[in-house]
């Protein structure tokens, strides 16, 4: 069996920048696994730009993202395969994977890195009543057909869901000549960012449809039309809304599932909101020496923080497999409170002595909240957030001093300012 | 020239009496008019192989049922399709159900149906803990399975055209009438000869019967939705769980499928549209809520489809397989709606022995197959066979479909094996490319690739199940200004 001292699930964002924070904290001998013919994961079929400007303070496109952190891979010549999937992960750190050239292969590795980044939410999982015809596409394999063959999936098309993907797909079909008819978001505020609504949206004249939703699917062999509805409170389609939209092509964004079975085989212990594992402010997962980052842990909305959550995780890799790290000391669980959704890390070893950036997502869009730590009654940390959305991921971050404080009664929440 | 017999549907018994009729020396041709085989009532159905116990004694539905019941784990094993015989169960909810699985009980007996047994609360919930506890009784049938339908149905054909039968798609059949001595069977392109014609045509089986100048039977079309659960689903219940029948079947089941998942439905409803296999609103919550009252730890969270599949219903409460009153020569073998799947081992056998009574004359073929080699499945592979096909075939090592873990080696493979598939929908049945969690989300545009390469036809002819469901629209701009 081959080893390794470090191998990296997946050759995308995440597994990129964790490779290049492992390598510069000592580890050289990695491994670095891709499914796809190429790096860069699906930063390669998001041709738009908006990627960067919090890393290298500038707009890039995603292949420009990629190719930057490509280099760095090259010039140190931290070793990948390509086309390689892995097909299994042992909780003791034997990776089992194939591709064409090697066949089945098994990597022993003192450490291993989770970067497997997520999938969509399919039409199937939502249950949207009617046919099964042609035409029908998650947004980003809309996105790989256009951007990635050259092929335009639809001419006419309605969108359900206004992820970000979805947003980004509006925009781009139009470019390619195809007539966005609406888009439809189940919630009565858009799951995407606020700058990709105004840029993909608004400027196209695109009709966004909040509390909407596709009641069925129309058309035999190609989609001929979808049913929309306006929901109520519960998101339970009105009777009586139902309004026919004639297209030919339905994309659906609604949602990211970070893409874990590996890790669910495994064994690792995960948390059911954010669907990725429940890891420490080291990325460590509940299996010693596995780590996660990126999409994988938990859906981010911008490639920036995953790349400085991905090196955080390198270097604790390498910290790990150099034994610098002391494992033995006390961990605390940190609660999510009122209108707080998941927070990431769920945990943290107390004498880290580090300043803790701590992420969450909120429940509802709220305006003018307080965003407070507290210990039993005592309020550690607050901070105002003139506005808070799901769809944005927010963070907080909490001096050595406070994380020396934290207890296992402590807990996040977001509290509503009184007028 | 002229067939010997000519098969009219390429459903799962039209399927096993072409792989029959291919043991003896005749030239047999199968005719279908969808783009592959296995598109009607075969695609979407329990998946069920039932014990037997529930159909009338002494109609062909209980004899059929218990003789294919019996057949179907050799035949399973010559096709190499998965068969589990993991048994049924009927549940008692109150003192109504408790006299109606008895009396189930007592059919099953006269039926013929082996090792029947009533199961007490406690028995029960032992052999299955996430059963409801309101459950008072059951019918258990360890005989009953689950198998693929459309598997089955591909894996028979596919081994009936290696021994030699012709099998012609998209053949809709437009005429079919008799000169002196065979049938010529028109669709709008050609002309078939054949001296005998079995009607396995499906829902369509009455429109093929008045085309040949009988109106004996009529078939309507009875809707079922199911929904497909995560393999994260499939080890809730080990068997078949079903709930007391009723006249429109045999209600809401709650099943294991052979590939791990765990499968909910059918509704039943009577309608008029034979292609309609839309789901609805109100179909899919009755699923939910039904199999909920047997399972009530089922996640519906994770739910990764949902389908409708359309039952071929007679009239008459039992299949109707004879001799046409018109045409001698001409079989039908209609409404064969549950447990026609169940029985179509035995149907095929049956069928041929009314060709016989028809006069056809069978002379043993020496070189018939009966084992078809089945198509690699690399998952299922240890690692030694595995990395000895990479080897022969590099292709076998590059995985298209990520939740599957479906080869590029397996889906060409699924391509040009009898029968190859011609869309997206044909390598999905035939390799599982697309069935899983993410439905096709990731290996959607690398499949179409595959498939323009291999059949040699541009990417956007190719569709996802025939006609006009084609895929793409066409180039994009860019594609043009790179021309």
């Amino acid at each position: 069996m081959k080893k390794a001292d470090l191998v990296i699930i997946g050759g995308g964002p995440a597994g990129l920048a964790a490779a290049l924070g492992a390598y510069d904290a000592g580890i050289k001998d990695i491994i670095l696994l891709e499914r796809d013919g190429k790096l860069g994961g699906i930063l390669n079929q998001c041709i738009h730009n908006g990627f960067g400007l919090h890393r290298f303070g500038e707009e890039l496109t995603g292949p420009e993202y990629a190719w930057k952190y490509q280099q760095e891979i090259f010039k140190r010549n931290i070793s990948f395969l390509l086309d390689t999937m892995v097909l299994n992960l042992s909780p003791d750190r034997i990776v089992t994977a194939v591709n064409s050239s090697d066949g089945v292969f098994q990597i022993q590795a003192k450490a291993v890195i989770l970067a497997m980044g997520c999938r969509e939410r399919s039409r199937g999982a939502l249950n949207i009543p009617g046919m099964r015809p042609a035409g029908i596409y998650s947004a980003g394999t809309a996105q790989k057909l256009v951007n990635g063959k050259g092929y335009l999936p639809g001419k006419k098309v309605v969108i359900l869901g206004s992820g970000d993907i979805g947003l980004i797909m509006a925009r781009r079909m139009t470019l390619e000549g195809a007539q966005v008819k609406a888009v439809c978001e189940i919630m009565p505020y858009s799951g995407g960012l606020n700058r990709n609504i105004v840029q993909c949206l608004e400027d196209f004249q695109i009709p966004l449809k909040l509390s909407h939703t596709i009641t069925q699917i129309h058309g035999k062999d190609r989609v001929c039309g979808v049913t929309v509805a306006k929901v109520n409170r519960s998101g339970k389609p009105i009777q009586g809304t139902g309004e026919f939209i004639e297209c030919d092509t339905v994309l659906f964004s609604v949602g990211l599932i970070p893409e874990n079975e590996l890790a669910k085989e495994a064994g690792i212990r995960l948390d059911p909101v954010t669907g990725g594992a429940e890891v420490f402010e080291n990325r460590e997962t509940s299996f010693k020496g596995i780590f996660a980052c990126g999409n994988v842990l938990h859906v981010h909305d911008l490639v920036d923080y995953v790349s400085e959550e991905a090196e955080l995780a390198g270097r604790s890799a390498a910290k790990f497999i150099l034994e610098k790290w002391k494992r033995d000391g006390e961990t605390v669980t940190l609660k999510r409170g009122e209108g707080i959704r998941y927070l990431v890390p769920q945990k943290l070893h107390r004498e880290s002595h580090e300043a803790l950036k701590l992420y969450f997502r909120v429940t509802d869009v709220k305006r003018n909240v307080e965003i407070v730590l507290r210990d039993g009654k005592s309020l550690l940390y607050s901070k105002r957030h003139p506005k808070v959305a799901p769809g944005e991921m927010e963070y907080v971050i909490l001096t050595p001093e406070i994380v020396s404080r934290l207890t296992n009664n402590c807990v996040l929440e977001m509290r509503e300012k009184e007028q | 020239m002229i067939y010997d017999v000519a098969v009219i549907g390429a459903g799962v018994c039209g399927a096993l009496i072409a792989r029959n009729l291919s043991r003896f020396y005749l030239n047999v041709c199968v005719l279908e008019q969808e783009s592959d085989v296995a598109m009607g009532t075969t695609r979407a159905n329990s998946a069920i192989v039932h014990g037997g116990f529930d159909a009338k004694p002494g109609t062909l539905k209980a004899k059929l049922n218990v003789e294919g019941c019996g057949m179907m784990p050799e035949l399973c094993g010559e096709l190499h399709v998965p068969y589990r015989q993991n048994g049924s169960l009927v549940l008692a909810f109150d003192k109504e159900d408790v006299k109606h699985i008895h009396a189930l009980y007592e059919r099953g007996l006269v039926n013929g149906v082996k090792n029947l047994k009533l199961l007490n609360r406690e028995e029960l919930l032992k052999q299955e803990p996430n059963l409801s506890e309101k459950v008072l009784e059951a019918l258990y049938a360890p005989s009953a399975g689950i198998v693929c339908p459309y598997e089955l149905a591909l894996a028979a054909i596919g081994n009936a055209m290696d021994n030699g039968v012709h099998l012609k798609l998209c053949f809709k059949v437009t005429g079919l009438s008799k000169e002196k001595e065979y049938f010529c069977i028109s669709s709008e392109n050609e002309t078939v000869k054949a001296r005998y014609v079995v009607n396995a045509a499906g829902l369509f089986a009455d429109e093929i019967a008045k085309a040949a100048g009988e109106d004996g039977f009529f078939i309507a079309p009875r809707k079922g939705e199911y929904m497909l659960l995560d393999k994260a689903q499939g080890g809730l219940v080990n068997s078949t769980i079903f709930q007391c029948p009723s006249k429109m079947g045999k209600g809401i089941l709650v099943t294991p499928t052979v590939d791990g998942n765990l499968l909910i439905g059918p509704t039943s409803e009577n309608i008029l549209d034979k292609t309609d296999s839309s789901t609805t609103q109100q179909g899919l919550e009755k699923v939910a809520s039904t199999a909920l009252k047997s399972v009530p730890g089922i996640q519906l969270r994770t739910v990764i489809t949902s389908f409708a599949g359309l039952r071929a219903c007679a009239e008459k409460e039992d299949f109707i397989i004879e001799p046409s009153k018109k045409l001698k020569g001409l079989i039908h073998v209609a409404g064969i709606e549950s447990p026609g799947l169940s029985a179509s081992p035995a149907i095929a056998r049956y069928v041929m022995e009314l060709l016989k009574r028809e006069g056809i004359s069978l002379k043993a073929n020496p070189a018939f197959q009966a084992e078809r080699r089945p198509l690699h499945h690399c998952r299922q592979m240890s690692m030694e066979m595995r990395n000895q096909l990479i080897q022969k075939e590099p292709r076998f090592g590059r995985v298209i479909c990520r939740c599957e873990g479906i080869t590029e080696g397996e889906i060409i493979e699924a391509i040009h094996k009898n029968p190859g598939a011609t869309t997206l929908d044909g390598v999905k049945r035939r390799t599982r490319a697309g069935m899983g969690r993410c439905q096709g989300g990731f290996c959607t545009p690398s499949v179409i690739e595959i498939l323009a390469r291999e059949l040699g036809i541009s990417m956007e002819q190719v569709t996802k199940s025939g006609g006009g469901s084609r895929l793409l629209a066409g180039k994009c701009k860019a594609g043009e200004c790179v021309k």
